[in-house]
């Protein structure tokens, strides 16, 4: 099963644990006002490629890859999951470590069953999850990336359930995200779940910027400034108290 | 057992020069880290900020700040020079004071006037008339002897770089062996050397017998030079400081001497180390000594400076003196040959601030200790001095006392020396066999007139092998000139000093290069997977090229193209091999045009992969500028399947990446959750 691929990188030292052979796939139905890669969104472009194509890739340099492993990010790779989980049943046959990264946005609880049973099998050769929660709040979710959050904390918990590791990613955006009680609200909401492993939190860059431009799409934050990255141990340590706030509750 | 030798375990070096045998008998591998490491002195940083002063001054005066005009330097021909006596703990400079360039005219009279005039200096006219009449220098022998081929070529750029007028360097002393016996001791050895050649007096053996005699003379020299500055070296050192005073002394004698294109220092770090630990041990000096010694050490060579003219320092890109010391690596024993002088030599990065010299190379391996791996790392990050070298790849073929010379050159110290060659351009090749060797800028004839492509589009099998045989007569003229070339450097401008500090019977590489690869491979790949029709202009030159299609580009670990990058250089190696060298040397190549690339690139018309005339090429080994699509990894790939043996004098790949992409900011780290937990 081919999947469409936007580009490959191969030296990926921040999207999972180790230098990473990081795929980018093609398309993507979330439209987050500040994503950096709003290429990646459109379906139907990209170049096709097989698993075992990308598989052979990675074999080849396989000794830079000795403490990291695989990830796969875009786009949505659970847009195209007949094709990741063919790849990621390849990796796990050579051993290789698996990350996928991912909004959830296309995780829905009373979906198809069809689906669901192929996310069962997705999860039994993934090691390690990335999931970006957006926004806790559902409204600020909706006005910030045009779809609903509930399918995503939803996923995170089904995630916890299957046993498979999660990294909470946050991209702490001035004036939008950065606000302490939602930063609060997330720590709560992720400090229930027990497979969570670490807490990733990015500030915001306008190094997207440029794309938009050429791909002549309007910036929606193009009057936000940049995160100062020295406001991140803060911001994180707001998340880091809902969470110690939600397990202490749960050793009640 | 020498007095000077005492507590050292003894071995093959007490009888015979062998610094290896010392090293290996002596040394203490460290594998802690950085937290014994000692602060800069109030002296240090005295002397650290006249230096500054200095270097300021130098760029307020336009880049050089005083020239001897009058004196011919020779190991002797100055009295000692000082920043201020009384702090300094090593000591010495090329002239009689800092920041004063010396003259050196035996490569070339004209070089070295225009040196001077270009920075508003004269030599003085009785040295011009003297070197131009009655002592011939390296650069008038080499165009005695060139044929009409030569010049033309040189001329047209497609050999270039040549050291047909300059200092050829890269030769490295083993400048340890001062410090471990003393001048006595090498002279008596020398003067054996001497005894014990071919009583048959052929051109090689009167050539030897000469050379050793000269290499007496510096040796000499050395000894009086030393104790102007109040130190007698004939003895071995007795202590950490003298070893590094007397290891200095003999670098100092070569580039009094020598205006090389690269003038590096070897391996000094854990041979001095030994003494180092015997020192602490004994407690003759504290760390803080030791390290204000080292400090020292390194504020002098960051004091070499050379007369060079502004074509040079372009060639060159400004005015590097390649004082290169290799560090680390591990031995044939596989014990690491870290040590803790490997760490204070590092230090100076901190104690004196970044430098780019000297070169410091840190020979790699993934055996060495995780303590030295990670200061290393953090050294790099913060003050971006710091080469890597492969050592697994290098030492299975020199052993583990090899240093590298320039930027990648590799030799075994005191065994092996090289023949420095420049550059063949190989793009400017392909060219030549397009148009049937008539030159793409100045339209001359100047390769030989083979059939030139007929038709518009190129034909991958026509254009490679019309390409391997213009290659061939490349190679042919190539290697000769630098016969030429080589003859006339030890015949004029010998490196006397630099070679008392080696074996009698040297491995000689005979060293040639390549520039242009990246260029080569992507236009043969256009050719054989796009199609690329020729522009010809009214004389019916090809001169520009229109490709349709896309075609796979070297740098993206693809091997359509990655092969064709390999095959090239195996065809010009094999081509270099088939040719007679000057004193047997044993030809190798390399990939290293770091800083030359854009003039290279200036010399050069419109090739097939679409790069347009004039503009640079990519440096050494690397991928073109922006064709490298697929992140680090896939690059570096493509980089390292051009195989070794048959570039063994190097392959470089410059590496720039932003820090971000490196990994995360300490501060931003993802790290363990119930670690973030409980802070």
């Amino acid at each position: 099963m081919k999947g469409r691929i936007h580009s490959l990188e191969s030296f990926g030292t921040v999207d999972g644990p180790g230098i990473r052979y990081v795929v980018f796939v093609q398309g993507c139905p979330m439209r987050c006002a500040y994503c950096h890669n709003p290429d990646t969104w459109e379906m139907n472009a990209g170049t096709e490629m097989e698993p075992s194509e990308i598989i052979e890739n990675y074999e080849r340099n396989k000794p830079f890859y000795k403490d990291g492993g695989i990830t796969v990010t875009g786009g949505e790779p659970l847009m195209q999951i007949d094709f990741l989980l063919e790849l990621f049943t390849l990796a796990h046959e050579k051993g290789i470590h698996t990350c996928l990264d991912t909004s959830g946005i296309a995780y829905k609880p009373n979906g198809n069953p069809e689906w669901l049973a192929k996310m069962d099998k997705l999860c039994a050769v993934t090691d390690l999850v990335m999931l970006d929660i957006k926004h806790i709040d559902p409204e600020k979710h909706m006005e910030l990336v045009k779809q609903p959050n509930d399918g995503i904390l939803a996923f995170a918990e089904y995630l916890d359930k299957m046993h498979v590791d999660l990294w909470i990613r946050h991209v702490v955006v001035p004036g939008i995200t950065d606000d302490p009680v939602y930063l609060k609200k997330l720590g709560y909401f992720i400090g229930g779940l027990s497979n969570l492993k670490a807490l990733d939190v990015l500030p915001y860059h306008t190094m997207g910027k440029v794309k938009y431009e050429k791909l002549g799409i309007e910036y929606r934050l193009k009057d936000v400034p940049e995160m100062d990255k020295n406001r991140v141990p803060e911001l994180k340590g707001y998340i880091l108290d809902g969470i110690r706030e939600r397990r202490a509750e749960l050793n009640k | 057992m020498k007095p000077e030798w005492k507590d050292f375990v003894g071995g093959k070096w007490e009888s015979e020069v062998n610094v290896r045998d010392f090293i290996q008998k002596n040394y203490t591998p460290y594998d802690g880290d950085e937290s014994f490491l000692a602060g800069p002195t109030q002296n240090t940083k005295d002397l650290w900020n006249m230096v500054l002063d200095l270097q300021k001054k130098e760029r307020e005066a336009g880049g050089v700040l005083e020239m001897d005009t009058k004196v011919v330097s020779t190991i002797t021909s100055h009295g000692p020079g000082y920043l201020d006596k009384s702090k300094e703990t090593i000591v010495g400079f090329q002239t009689d004071k800092p920041f004063k360039r010396s003259l050196q005219p035996y490569g070339g009279i004209r070089m070295a006037e225009k040196a001077c005039a270009d920075n508003g200096y004269e030599v003085d006219p009785e040295i011009s008339e003297f070197f131009s009449t009655h002592r011939k220098t390296h650069n008038a022998g080499c165009f005695d002897a060139y044929n009409q081929e030569m010049r033309a070529c040189r001329t047209a750029h497609i050999i270039t770089g040549l050291p047909d007028a300059y200092g050829r360097g890269r030769i490295i002393g083993d400048y340890r062996r001062v410090a471990l016996y003393g001048i006595d001791y090498l002279i008596q050895d020398k003067q054996a050397q001497k005894d014990s050649t071919g009583r048959v007096m052929t051109d090689d053996v009167i050539r030897l017998r000469e050379e050793l005699s000269e290499q007496m003379t510096a040796l000499k020299m050395m000894k009086e030079m030393a104790a102007s500055y109040g130190f007698d070296i004939s003895k071995p050192a007795q202590n950490v400081k003298e070893a590094i005073q007397w290891t200095y002394f003999g670098y100092l004698c070569a580039v009094k001497e020598q205006n090389g294109a690269a003038m590096s220092l070897g391996r000094t770090s854990t041979f001095l180390d030994c003494y180092a630990q015997r020192d602490l041990a004994n407690g003759t000096f504290t760390e803080e000594e030791i390290q204000e010694f080292v400090d020292h050490f390194i504020m002098k060579l960051r004091c070499v400076k050379f007369a060079r003219t502004p074509e040079y320092n372009q060639i060159f890109a400004g005015d590097p003196v390649w004082v290169t010391e290799s560090l680390g690596g591990v031995g044939c024993d596989g014990r690491p040959m870290v040590t803790k002088m490997s760490f204070r030599y590092l230090h100076t990065l901190t104690n004196l601030g970044p430098s780019p010299e000297p070169n410091l190379t840190v020979l790699w391996s993934t055996r060495l200790p995780e303590n030295w791996k990670r200061y290393c790392a953090k050294m790099s990050i913060s003050t971006s001095s710091i080469q890597y070298e492969n050592d697994d790849m290098m030492r299975p073929v020199h052993g583990d006392d090899y240093a590298i010379a320039c930027c990648v050159s590799s030799m075994v110290v005191g065994k092996e020396m090289q023949f420095f060659g420049a550059r063949a351009n190989l793009a400017k090749c392909l060219l030549y066999a397009l148009n049937g060797g008539i030159d793409e800028v100045s339209k001359k004839q100047v390769g030989p007139k083979y059939r030139p492509v007929e038709g518009d589009i190129l034909d991958y099998d026509d254009v490679m092998s019309k390409f391997i045989d213009m290659m061939e007569w490349q190679a042919d003229v190539y290697v000769n000139t630098l016969n030429i070339i080589h003859y006339m450097h030890d015949k004029y401008c010998y490196e006397r000093a630099q070679m008392a500090l080696h074996d009698r019977d040297v491995k000689r590489y005979f060293a040639t290069g390549v520039a242009g690869l990246s260029i080569v491979a992507d236009s043969l790949s256009a050719i054989k997977y796009a199609q690329v029709k020729a522009i010809r202009d009214e004389d019916g030159i090809i001169v520009d090229f229109e490709t349709t299609g896309d075609f796979p580009k070297y740098g993206n670990d693809d091997d359509r193209v990655d092969l064709i990058a390999q095959e090239i250089v195996h065809k010009f190696m094999t081509a270099i091999r088939r040719h007679h060298t000057y004193r047997n040397g044993i030809p190798t190549t390399s990939i290293l045009t770091i800083t030359s690339n854009v003039t290279y690139g200036k010399a050069t018309g419109n090739t097939p992969d679409g790069r347009k005339k004039g503009q640079p090429f990519a440096p050494g080994a690397n991928p073109m500028h922006g064709r490298d699509t697929h992140g680090a990894v896939a690059s570096l790939s493509s980089v390292a399947k051009i195989p070794f043996k048959d570039a063994q004098d190097g392959i470089s790949n410059t590496f720039t990446i932003i820090p971000n992409a490196l990994g995360k900011d300490a501060k931003v780290f993802a790290g363990d959750i119930e670690l973030d937990l409980n802070k």
